[in-house]
């Protein structure tokens, strides 16, 4: 046939796979194979409309229409309704722009995830990839640092501090050696943001990743990626020696005779090194054992060196900052929480997936609007925001606008981003259990209050499970919950009370109120 | 038993990749993965020719090695099953599905069948939250998983 090949888009990535996308893909080969039919197979990235997975798209005149969820059995259905035409069929979504769900978000750092081959440096630049550090390599170190700072960007990981502020201690700190590491442990539940990135969209966080390195005079970074995150891995690896072919990393980055290396250092399943400190022992080769601060990372990190700690969304978020300039970014959002968001909809939710929405919209929208309420059908009736550390919310604050300081006012926190719906059908008793008995398996020793304090935790709570003594060791939990917060370390000990006395606060009726 | 490398054998592997990794600052932990990588686990009789190499003491080799969860000490079985247990998975049947897994299969985590086939283990997220509950065999995550559905990936595996 002469006629040009009808591309069809079967993600790639961890969720798509492990929901039937390679069976899928193989089916669509064989079937145009059967039909003598030119079809080129891309493995895009995920959209993030996880629900849809795999989402089968076809590229018809240069527009994308979508068929999803498409399972291996479909297949030939969907050739003999003429999918490849857009042709009707069950499946059938319609023009993949126009889903409501990606209509209504505002996609900055996921602008193109799921749209291009994750592993194609073309596809990239054509869409927009590396004009940030293109003009990044004409500035002074100084400069792309106010940019930062002025588009108000926060560190995406949990912690919400602006990363401009860090840079620039980083940048006036003295020192022989300067390191960019970007801290890609993303263990929070709920939480798949940094994964869609690396595998979705490599060469952006490498990107991010340079202009910091320009931007404070460091030569090399570090991404300390999780174990569990076996694609994520191989995504990454392929990506920077693709970049450093291509003269976007090395001794010599974009022409600029500016030096810039990157290196994939794989973490071993300890939560704790998600810690920053932690994750810096980490990556020296020792046990993830939390430092005391100070001294800041920014004035002595790793090695001892000046070292920027940032979120892969933080990091991935800086190339369409430096591009776009800081206006665009500074101007969405609302009060201190400026830009957007990437919320990930998750556990007993009807329509999970990646939302990237700029900061202000309520948690009823996410999950009633965006995330179609629970899978289950059942009443929802509690929201764990911000990963295995952040409070349970109860639907009485679902009015509650995204906002980093409107959450934490009532003792919840926005963290990563990761919203985990659970329906009406839960035990609370059980998921408060839970926070200390995964902080007592996750602590690494160092500080009294979390090492035998949620190990105590989980005794406390089994009592009150047990109806023994109810009333005095609520009592002894509530004091101990206190004696975390204030007396640990880190935010593990200091944090992994907060969705205990969520619990108490909010669902006494599941944990020793009678 | 012509799998199992024999146990005289390892002390050249951990050798070779010990000197490998010996230059680069950090040296442990991709050092340790790369042994875990190649012989399954990290043999006790590795850790003080590790030690040696990077100039460590022996505990400390050693507390890096039982720090972290996923780096092994025991032979693993042929496969392996990381159950997630994270608040996501939790929320859509988790806990159902680990008592399944474990009744099933006749051991608890951080155990192996007796055939060798398959060890058990916990996880804390696969980043697969929005297809909960979740699995990993060895590095292939599977998501909506139900008590059927894990059957047929132990039958499978």
């Amino acid at each position: 046939m002469a006629t040009q090949s009808i591309k069809v888009f079967v993600p790639s990535d961890t969720t798509a796979r492990s929901v039937g996308a390679d069976a899928v893909a193989n089916a669509i080969v064989a079937a145009a194979a059967d039909r003598c039919l030119d079809v080129q197979i891309i493995r895009n990235g995920s959209r993030g409309l996880y629900w849809l997975e795999p989402l089968v798209e076809v590229d018809i005149d240069g527009k994308r229409y979508a068929y999803g969820p498409v399972q291996a059995n479909d297949v030939s259905g969907l050739f003999e309704a003429g999918f490849l035409t857009g042709g009707g069929h069950e499946k059938s979504l319609g023009a993949t722009e126009s889903l409501s769900y990606l209509a209504e978000q505002t996609r900055l750092t996921f602008a193109r995830v799921g749209i291009i081959d994750p592993l194609s440096l073309d596809d990239y630049l054509e869409h927009g990839g590396y004009e940030g550090l293109g003009r990044a390599v004409k500035l002074e170190g100084a400069e792309i640092v106010s940019i930062v700072t002025d588009s108000g960007l926060r560190g995406r990981g949990g912690a919400a501090f602006p990363t401009g502020i860090k840079w620039k201690t980083v940048l006036e700190a003295a020192g022989d050696q300067k390191y960019v590491t970007c801290n890609a442990d993303e263990g929070d539940s709920g939480t798949f943001a940094d994964r869609m990135i690396m595998e979705s969209d490599p060469f952006v966080l490498i990107e991010g990743m340079t202009i910091a390195g320009l931007a404070v005079g460091a030569t090399q970074g570090f991404i300390y990626l999780r174990a569990e995150y076996p694609q994520a891995i191989d995504t990454m690896l392929a990506a920077i020696e693709i970049a450093c072919e291509a003269g976007y990393l090395g001794s010599n980055v974009m022409d600029s005779r500016k030096i810039f290396n990157l290196d994939v250092r794989v973490a071993a399943g300890a939560y704790i090194c998600g810690e920053e400190t932690s994750m810096l022992e980490s990556l020296e080769g020792k046990r993830g054992m939390v430092r005391y601060r100070p001294p800041l990372p920014a004035i002595e990190g790793l090695f001892g060196k000046p070292t920027i700690v940032n979120n892969v969304i933080s990091l991935a978020t800086v190339p369409v900052i430096v591009a776009k300039g800081a206006e665009i970014y500074q101007q969405l959002g609302m009060g201190r929480s400026r830009g957007t968001l990437t919320v990930q909809l998750a556990g007993n939710i009807q329509q999970g997936g990646l939302v990237e929405v700029a900061f202000g919209r309520t948690l009823r929208e996410l999950l009633e609007k965006f995330g179609g309420g629970s899978a289950s059908g059942r009443p929802i009736r509690a929201v764990q925001a911000g990963g295995p550390l952040g409070a349970y919310i109860h639907p009485s604050y679902f009015d509650t606008p995204l906002d980093y300081e409107a959450f934490s006012e009532f003792g919840a926190l926005i963290g990563h981003g990761g919203l985990v719906v659970f329906d009406d059908t839960v035990d609370m008793g059980e998921q408060a259990r839970f926070a200390m008995e995964f902080c007592a398996i996750e602590s690494c020793g160092k500080c009294t209050p979390c090492r035998i304090g949620a190990v105590r935790g989980v005794e406390v709570i089994d009592k009150i499970r047990g109806d023994i003594d109810t009333s005095a060791n609520l009592e002894l939990l509530k004091e101990l919950c206190d004696t975390m917060v204030a007396g640990s370390l880190c935010a593990l000990g200091g944090m992994a009370p907060y969705p205990v006395m969520s619990v108490l606060e909010f669902f006494p009726e599941d944990l020793g109120a009678a | 038993m012509n799998d199992i490398v024999a146990t005289d054998d390892y002390a050249a592997i951990v050798r070779e990749i010990a000197l490998a990794h010996a230059g680069q600052p950090g040296a442990l932990l991709p050092l340790l993965h790369a042994i875990q990588s190649e012989i399954g686990y990290i043999p006790s009789s590795g850790v003080p020719i590790v030690a040696e190499i990077l100039n460590l003491s022996r505990a400390e080799v050693h507390g890096v090695i039982s720090f972290y969860h996923l780096f092994r000490t025991e032979p693993p079985g042929a496969h392996i099953l990381y159950l997630c247990r994270a608040e996501a998975c939790q929320s859509m049947g988790a806990r159902e599905l680990e008592a399944h897994a474990k009744d099933k299969l006749g051991v608890d985590f951080h155990q192996t069948t007796a055939d060798g086939r398959l060890s058990l283990e916990p996880i804390y997220c696969l980043g697969n939250c929005a297809c909960s509950p979740a699995v990993m065999i060895d590095r292939t995550v599977h998501g909506r998983v139900s008590l059927e559905r894990l059957d047929e990936l132990l039958e499978d595996a």
